[in-house]
């Protein structure tokens, strides 16, 4: 089972990178000036247009060809990371775009400047709002963690492979790699729930 | 009067798109006094309520409060929008209270009072608290204090929003059709409230299509119509002697609440 620390711990790293990159470029999408919108913009359509394998592999060695050398693990989780934080980006601009325009205004008229406006009025409620795709996205990272075998990263799939081939067993392995996979991801989303119930300050 | 000049606008315009919406508004508020706009949807009321506000931008003309021009200075005969600190600075002395309540939805009643108070103001939660609790008090809300906008009735969630601005101790509190979104029987509970804060002194600009409540409570009525400031004088020559055509036919809309209608 040496694989499963290398699945969440890749998992936990891109899931992180995400949510932080993804709300600061979601603001850019949202607020920023036209030329930094444009920017993020790119960015969100580029990112979600290439499949997760290509830019896995383009990442690994890609940036080995820009001289920059980062291990294969590291690779995958800029990879992987930067592939989410455009989903959680373009899910942030949805859940803003989705709050009135009169909690800003409302927030304006108070005197907040902008900084506290996105703090105490929007931001609260967009991620209420941006909760469920957020699950969504973490679910995603944790399955796309099984591509990084592919630049020889050993996580749990790769490390039942590597099993399989001493033991033969491989109906039995690829059923509990799966299982192992399904629990993870049950763990997250009763997470998600819990928060969402947690943050829930509406009937709606 | 004796009464220093509050707000005065100059020559206020803004166009939406090509269409003038506000044509060269001026207007004086005294301190203490209670000014309100009427006129048809479409007149430009709301929107120069909210170009006072800075949640719309004049194109033209100037607005001061207390003498200071409102989101603009002037630079060598050039129009500089202020800074969005200073902006900030100039809405916290200006309230506003919205036809459609805005209660930040994820904060109790209190909570969407004191926010304000300690990230604006910097008071102390405490300190905060003690002044939410105040005026919650004053609009009749004391017993509501914990309960989120979801959980109160229109009437209640607007007199929180009131509260709320009211709290931050404004200059000038605005009033945009705040009554439109309610049912009718929650009406004068929020005109109570207003009318109490009129008599406590406060300095208020209001539009609204409560006529009765218009007349008896203002100092001074505007009438817009088409961006234009058509007639404005005291209540009781607005409301009882109009020799405007346009006011007479508006307020004869009035379920002939006025002696308009009969002539």
């Amino acid at each position: 089972m040496s694989g499963l620390g290398a699945t969440l711990l890749s998992s936990a790293l891109s899931i992180v990178m995400a949510t932080v990159l993804g709300v600061l470029l979601g603001v850019a999408l949202t607020y920023g000036w036209i030329g930094l919108r444009l920017a993020a913009r790119l960015y969100v359509d580029v990112l979600r247009g290439i499949p997760l394998l290509v830019l896995i592999l383009f990442t690994y060695y890609g940036l080995a060809l820009f001289g920059v050398n980062v291990s294969a693990f590291w690779a995958g989780v800029i990879a992987l990371g930067g592939f989410a934080t455009a989903h959680v980006a373009e899910n942030f601009r949805g859940a803003v775009s989705s709050i009135p325009s009169g909690q800003m205004e409302a927030a304006k008229s108070i005197g907040l400047p902008f900084v506290n406006r996105l703090r105490y009025v929007v931001l609260p409620q967009a991620f209420r709002r941006m909760l469920p795709p957020w699950v969504n996205t973490a679910l995603e990272i944790v399955k796309g963690t099984t591509l990084l075998s592919i630049i020889g990263v050993v996580e749990l799939l790769l490390a039942s492979q590597q099993a399989m081939a001493r033991n033969y067993m491989i109906i039995d392995f690829y059923l509990f790699t799966g299982l192992v996979y399904v629990a993870i991801n049950f763990t997250l989303s009763r997470i998600g729930a819990r928060l969402e119930r947690r943050f829930t300050f509406a009937r709606s | 009067m004796t009464d220093p000049i509050l707000l005065q606008a100059r020559g206020v315009t803004k166009s939406f798109g090509g269409v003038n919406v506000l044509k060269g508004i001026d207007l004086d508020v005294l301190q203490g006094q209670v000014v309100s706009l009427i006129g048809a949807s479409g007149s430009g009321k709301t929107t120069f309520l909210r170009c006072v506000n800075l949640l719309e931008e004049h194109d033209g003309g100037e607005i001061l409060l207390d003498g200071e021009p409102i989101g603009y200075r002037d630079q060598g005969g050039r129009r500089v929008r202020l800074s969005e600190a200073r902006v900030s600075a100039q809405r916290a002395r200006i309230g506003m209270v919205f036809q459609q309540f805005n209660l930040f939805p994820h904060l109790t009643a209190s909570g969407n009072v004191t926010l304000g108070l300690t990230k604006v103001l910097g008071k102390s939660k405490a300190e905060a608290q003690e002044i939410a609790e105040h005026w919650l008090d004053r609009v009749g809300l004391s017993a509501h204090s914990a309960r989120h906008p979801y959980e109160l009735s229109g009437g209640q969630q607007q007199r929180v929003a009131i509260a709320r601005a009211v709290a931050m101790q404004p200059r000038l509190l605005l009033f945009d059709e705040v009554t439109s979104a309610l049912d009718p029987e929650l009406v004068a509970e929020v005109l109570t409230v207003m009318r109490s804060l009129a008599e406590s002194g406060m300095t208020m600009l209001l539009v609204s299509h409560e006529m009765l409540f218009v007349r008896e409570v203002s100092d001074h009525v505007l009438f817009l119509e088409q961006g234009r400031v058509a007639v404005e004088g005291p209540p009781s020559q607005v409301f009882d002697q109009p020799e405007n055509e346009r006011l007479r036919s508006f307020l004869g809309r009035f379920h002939g609440l006025f002696g308009a209608s009969s002539a």
